[in-house]
């Protein structure tokens, strides 16, 4: 059979070497390429063509499996497949083949192997694993090409994961003495950059030093990293604001090489870059803008209108001009620019004038005014782009008075338009602005055409919207208009009306041809006339009903259409006529093969025989109070707790139940909420009796809160949602079915689906049985609640958490006093202004440090952004920092830790001013470190006692102040702490020296059994002069993060400990979703607040490891899966895991 | 960023496809002909960019494209690319093509398909622009041809010439640069 194909193939040229054409001229006659190519040219059909392509991919599958075939012959044939491939025929079979020729081939035949790979697979492909080795290689040749190639093909595609494993390589290329071979090393970091931002932190530098690279090539490429970055953020960058500004100024001034020059214009793809980012830089700062309006005044001047590419610099100068802080000349120049831009006959100007018009259209609304007749003329342009540019510039300027003229132009494009993208983003915006601008009571003339003010014209439009829209409208759209219609605007008239104006409209439609009419029209139809036809007096419900079910009878109506019509005659299925007509439907529906359907149909049987219950269950004119959902799927509660009496087992989450499935291991049923402090506060909830471990952490994240309240604000507890559901289905308890009871109570609904939804578990409930699956989605429902009420109470508790304390906390670990941080200090909720205050002026003693910061403090303000990005990073960072460390104060500690735990509680805040003095007491050794606020203990007759905990590497300091408030001599002050969880021993005691003076009493504190937060309890007794010996009780309270340091160990560690360790916890957490990759956003908050160890990660998995002081340790296990954190911890001591966990999930709840 | 190069003929017949951004073999194949099928409907006067393919990712998507003779250029781009730049990036690139292959048209590249990638790869590198200088495009492109040239001989003399392509170097354009103008001052390294 192949020798046939030969033969057919070999026969082909001769065929068609008759009319070789002067490009093919050029071609040897044998070239099997050739012979392919001429053989498809010459084929009149599809068919054919196929037909040929799968016997030359059959013979090339032959030939390259062959060992006969030579590196030379298997480049010829690579070039045959990448061109069958280019034709969309797949050619799979080569790909390990084109591999092979990139490893083994030389010179060219690499060469085609590289392209052969770049074309064919995707950085996912499995395949191309096989050539990292080949890259390694390749990246060291001495050979420039090969160096060259490698480095193409690496930017072009290459294995996130791998990239590791190269990094040096191309780094070290950074540096090499040729400039292409810097370019584009360059540029590979900056696709590294892009897929996995985190594995080049590091380089950040390195970037810097391309951007001063001699070569303006090369500098050029690093424009593209600083562009990204930039826009990612723009505040770590502006230090370079002025180097930008000098290379824009020279490049402008001509002095780089004519070589730079394209049509005389001196480097423009270089100028346009570096506009662009100085309009980011300088977005929203004066001061950074003032540094660009010469360059750019002098931009503007140069670009003499000759040439293309000299508009596309003008462009980005007045899009520049006007995104950064306005000057007033620099505007106006701009203006008469995109004025110039505009009435250009060159049509690409003419689009991109109009692009700028909108784009400054909100600050310069006059700008529009003078080119009012180039934007009308532009709206009967035969060019539908620039006829939706403008559009797009009108929607933009809409307000009450053009609104109906503008939506009337949308709609005559609409109408036009064939694109579906154009018809779902027109769409969007008519119905918008008619969504904006309904009652405003815009009375209109318009071409003879008196327009009623809003209602009808709103009804009209939608009706145009959703007939032209067809069935690819969003989803919303209908939605957002039922809302509007049921909600409806101020007066109760007006919305009368305007539901009367919409039935009346829909029920002339339904009379008419509803063939043409979308799915979706049809279903606004249904609802509108179920919920709203009773309005129209001269409307007969038998009318309607008869209407509903012709479009129940077409053939075109959609299921969904058919059930949502089903509903509207649930709605109106009264009278005799009514209920004919709905047994009659109902019957043929019944037996649908469409479980919706059928279920529709039931309950229309059902309620059209029940005129009591319909009336109860769907209640005319429902009022318009918003809904109460209960999310927490509280009215099943009372049935599960039923099924449980009866015997049923209680809920386990999915991973629990594998894990008893695979280990026969008996769960650890001891109480964990026993372990607990907290759990005997005033509020225990029943929680804990629930045998399951997860029940602990619900019944933890409501501890939390009365926690910080101590008491004084219980009730918040009882707010909001009862927490009936934890994470792992029902909580057992007796509170909870009172609770239910008030919601199962039948709150009239008003929306159809949330109707549904009622009137569909009353009918299965008699069915529901504990199984996993709808188990599952309370469990998510519930998490999900979960999570909202705890982030609740940490709303009150930290108040907010934006980036401001994150910026502070980098700050913090260098030194806890610096007048650079003060400004943000002050940001921060947490760390009270008072705090800063006492920071600032009480830290003279350690006179090195606060004179260094005081001098740099402007710099570290510019810098400190960037040393944010740089604290991103996962592994290395934490090298970096401690390299960084000012004078080897204390290793790095993050200052969060110390911040948390500072009680917010505004009563205590009270006390501030004696936190002022107090912090000057603290030993000199412990001033640098990062410490939590000093609280009152107590107040007693002649003494204010006073602590904080200070956060060393080793361990935690309790350092207790003891203050004479009298005047009267203290003497025999004893102070005795003990605590069942922890260890305290006695460091040191200063005792005061006279009166009026702080005692300091030092304690080391040692963890003996982890719990959430530790508390210690003390006494304190003393005697003056005259009189008895008094006592005192205090306690004092520290979260275990506060014992927690990170614990660095390597993967194989890691390994060997995981499996040493018998005490673990499961537990899913949310993922951080900001921007960056989710897993390393949210390791890297934990890190942060934690003070973990980030030991590895690798794609969706990380692993981590933490000590609790001193030397005890746990490892945490991070996966993504469905959205979700997997976290499973272990450790060799009991408890903490699952108080980590609890950590974890506020730490991310605060973030 | 360049999301994909797609060149095309008259008819819709791909002639050089380049995506720097993964799509299946399908979808590839749909983007084309949605894309030739905007393209194609466009007379000769009216703008070169096109927005909302829907297919390459919506509204921060543009396609621009230049059409010679039988031969459409489209570049398919993000936000972060000037319109009017990469509008003269096509024609770089074009009078690059035009230059290696003296008077390029079609045929040249349809037989040398694997010859413009290379050019290709030489003006785009992974989606983003690396040179839009011409002479600099054709001399690294000739270096890649002398490679060719001299492996010719590789079979004649082994040693002599494989040592010949390995110390070979890439050309060096006297670029006069004079660089000592641009004094970018180098930025202190923040002191942590």
């Amino acid at each position: 059979m192949s020798d046939v194909v030969e033969k057919t193939l070999t026969a082909l040229p001769s065929l068609l070497s008759l009319d070789s054409q002067p490009g093919a001229a050029k071609l040897s006659s044998t070239s099997k390429l050739g012979n392919l190519i001429r053989g498809i040219t010459e084929l009149t059909s599809k068919h054919e063509e196929e037909k040929l392509i799968h016997r030359e991919l059959a013979s090339i599958k032959e030939q390259v499996s062959s060992p006969n075939t030579s590196m030379r012959q298997m480049k010829e044939l690579m070039v045959r497949a990448i061109y069958c491939e280019s034709l969309g025929y797949e050619a799979s079979f080569s790909y390990i083949h084109a591999i092979k020729l990139a490893q083994q081939g030389t010179g060219l035949e690499k060469r085609v192997g590289y392209l052969a790979v770049s074309l064919f697979l995707n950085e996912n492909h499995e395949l191309l694993l096989l050539l990292v080795n080949t890259v390694l290689k390749d990246l060291q040749s001495t050979n420039l090409i090969e160096v060259c190639m490698a480095l193409t093909v690496v930017s072009q595609m290459f294995p996130k994961d791998m990239i590791p494993a190269i990094l040096p390589l191309v780094e070290e290329k950074l540096n090499h003495p040729k400039e292409i071979i810097r370019r584009k090393a360059v540029l590979a970091l900056y696709k590294f950059y892009l897929i996995a931002p985190n594995q080049v932190q590091h380089i950040h530098n390195k970037f810097r030093k391309a951007l001063c690279d001699k070569d303006p090539g090369v500098m050029t490429a690093s424009l593209h990293i600083y562009l990204q970055m930039i826009q990612e953020n723009a505040e770590g960058y502006k230090d370079l604001t002025a180097s930008f500004v000098s290379i824009l100024k020279q490049v402008v001034g001509g002095k780089l090489p004519i070589d730079f020059n394209y049509h005389s214009v001196p480097a423009p793809w270089l100028q346009i870059q570096l506009i662009r980012i100085l309009s980011l830089l300088g977005k929203n700062d004066q001061r950074t803008s003032e540094i660009m309006y010469e360059v750019l005044d002098e931009s503007l001047r140069r670009a003499e209108m000759n040439h293309n590419i000299t508009y596309a610099i003008l462009y980005e100068c007045v899009k520049c001009i006007y995104t950064i802080h306005p000057k007033s000349d620099l505007l106006e120049k701009a203006a008469k620019c995109i004025g110039n831009f505009v009435l250009s006959p060159k049509i690409n100007l003419k689009y991109l004038g109009l692009k700028a018009l909108t784009y400054v259209i909100q600050q310069d609304p006059k700008l529009a005014l003078q080119h009012q007749m180039t934007i009308i003329e532009c709206l009967d342009h035969p060019d539908l782009i620039i006829k939706r540019e403008t559009l797009e510039l009108l929607f933009r300027i809409t307000n009450t008075q053009n609104v109906v003229v503008i939506v009337e132009k949308m709609l005559e494009f609409l109408r036009m338009s064939t694109d579906d993208y154009t018809t779902i983003d027109l769409v969007g915006k008519v119905a918008e602005l008619a969504e904006k601008y309904p009652s405003d009571c815009v009375c209109f003339s318009y071409k003879n055409y008196t327009y009623a003010p809003d209602n009808e014209w709103f009804i009209e439009t939608m009706n145009t919207v959703f007939s032209l829209s067809g069935d690819t409208m969003q989803p919303d759209i209908p939605n957002s208009f039922l809302k509007l219609l049921s909600e409806g605007f101020e007066s109760v008239e007006e919305d009368r009306k305007l539901r009367l104006f919409a039935v009346d409209s829909y029920v002339t439609l339904l009379k008419g041809e509803t063939g043409k009419l979308p799915q979706f029209f049809l279903q606004v139809i249904s609802w509108v006339l179920g919920e709203y036809s009773h309005l129209s007096e001269e409307l007969k419900p038998a009318t309607v009903l008869e209407l509903l079910q012709k479009l129940l009878d077409r053939k075109q109506t959609s299921s969904e259409t058919k059930s949502w019509a089903l509903m509207a005659m649930t709605k109106l299925c009264e009278g005799r006529a009514g209920v004919s007509v709905a047994q009659q439907v109902s019957e043929t529906y019944i037996s649908s093969m469409d479980t919706v359907l059928r279920q529709r149909a039931q309950e229309l049987q059902h309620l059209s025989q029940d005129s009591e219950l319909r009336a109860r269950v769907l209640p005319r004119d429902a009022d318009l109070e918003p809904l109460e959902v209960d999310s927490s799927l509280s009215f099943l509660d009372g049935f599960v707790s039923e099924a449980l009496a009866a015997g049923a087992a209680p809920y386990k989450p999915p991973h629990q139940r594998q894990e008893e499935l695979s280990q026969a291991k008996v769960l650890s049923l001891e109480p964990y909420g026993l372990s607990l402090p907290i759990s005997m506060s005033s509020c225990s909830i029943a929680d804990r009796q629930s045998p399951t471990l997860l029940s602990m952490s619900s019944g933890l994240s409501g501890d939390s809160t009365d926690l910080s309240h101590k008491g004084g604000s219980t009730t918040l507890k009882f707010e909001g949602v009862k927490r009936v559901w934890g994470k792992e289905g029902y909580l057992a308890q007796k509170e909870s079915v009172e609770e239910a009871v008030q919601v199962e109570a039948p709150s009239p609904l008003r929306s159809t689906s949330q109707q549904a939804e009622v009137v569909g578990s009353h009918s299965q409930t008699p069915t529901l049985t504990p199984t996993p699956e709808p188990e599952q989605e309370k469990q998510q429902l519930a998490s999900s609640l979960f999570f909202g009420i705890s982030s609740q109470s940490s709303v009150c508790l930290m108040g907010k958490s934006g980036p401001t304390p994150q910026r502070f906390r980098r700050k913090a670990k260098g030194q806890s006093s610096s007048s650079g941080a003060t400004e943000q200090m002050s940001n921060s909720v947490v760390f009270t202004s008072t705090t800063v205050d006492n920071l600032l002026c009480n830290n003279p003693p350690d006179s090195t440090i606060t004179s260094e910061v005081d001098v740099s403090s402007s710099k570290h303000t510019s810098e400190l952004p960037q040393g944010l990005t740089a604290a991103n990073g996962t592994c290395d960072i934490e090298a970096e920092l401690t390299d960084s460390d000012l004078k080897g104060s204390s290793p790095p500690l993050s200052g969060d830790n110390g911040l948390e735990n500072a009680d917010p509680d505004p009563h205590e805040n009270l006390d501030k001013p004696q936190g002022v003095c107090l912090s000057s007491h603290l030993p000199a050794e412990l001033s640098g470190l990062c410490r939590s606020e000093i609280t009152p203990l107590c107040t007693l007759q002649n003494l204010d006692l006073s602590a904080c905990h200070v956060h060393r590497e080793d361990t935690i300091v309790l350092v207790v102040f003891i203050t004479n408030s009298s005047d009267s001599a203290v003497q025999h002050i004893r102070l005795d702490l003990d605590s069942e969880l922890l260890e305290v021993s006695c460091v040191s005691e200063s005792p005061a020296k006279d009166v009026r003076s702080v005692a300091v009493y030092l304690y080391s504190l040692t963890v003996r059994r982890p719990a959430v937060h530790v508390e210690l309890a003390g006494t304190v007794s003393y005697q003056v002069p005259v009189g008895t010996p008094q006592t005192a009780q205090f306690s004092y309270k520290l979260p275990l993060t506060a014992f927690i340091r990170p614990l660095t160990v390597s993967t194989e560690e890691y390994g060997t400990m995981w499996l040493a360790f018998s005490h673990d916890t499961k537990q899913n957490l949310t993922l951080i979703n900001d921007g960056q990759e989710p897993l390393v956003a949210t390791l890297n908050v934990l890190r942060k607040k934690l003070q973990l160890h980030v030991v590895e990660v690798i794609g969706v998995e990380g692993i981590l490891a933490c000590k609790l002081l001193q030397d005890q340790p746990c490892l945490m296990h991070f996966r993504v899966h469905e959205g979700a954190l997997a976290v499973w911890l272990r450790s060799p001591v009991p408890d903490l895991p699952d108080c980590l966990i609890y950590h974890c999930q506020r730490a991310l709840q605060e973030h | 960023m360049i999301k994909a190069i797609l060149i095309f003929n008259n008819h819709g017949k791909p002639r050089l496809i380049r995506f720097y951004q993964y799509f299946t073999e399908d979808m590839q194949q749909q983007i084309i002909r949605e894309t030739f099928h905007l393209v194609s409907k466009r007379d000769d006067n009216v703008c070169n960019f096109l927005e909302g393919g829907s297919l390459i990712g919506g509204s921060d998507y543009k396609l621009i494209y230049r059409h010679y003779a039988t031969l459409y250029f489209v570049f398919c781009v993000d936000s972060s690319e000037s319109e009017l730049g990469i509008l003269d990036l096509i024609q770089v690139f074009v009078e690059t093509l035009d230059k290696c292959f003296e008077n390029v048209c079609e045929l040249d590249l349809i037989f040398h398909m694997d010859k413009v990638h290379y050019i290709l790869q030489e003006v785009v590198m992974g989606g983003m622009v690396l040179e839009t200088n011409m002479n600099e495009i054709v001399a690294q492109v000739e270096v890649q041809n002398r490679m060719e040239k001299s492996e010719g001989g590789l079979s004649a003399a082994p040693a002599r010439a494989v040592s010949a392509v390995k110390n070979m170097n890439l050309p060096e354009i006297p670029r006069n640069i004079n660089i000592g103008d641009i004094n970018i001052k180098v930025p202190s390294l923040s002191p942590f």
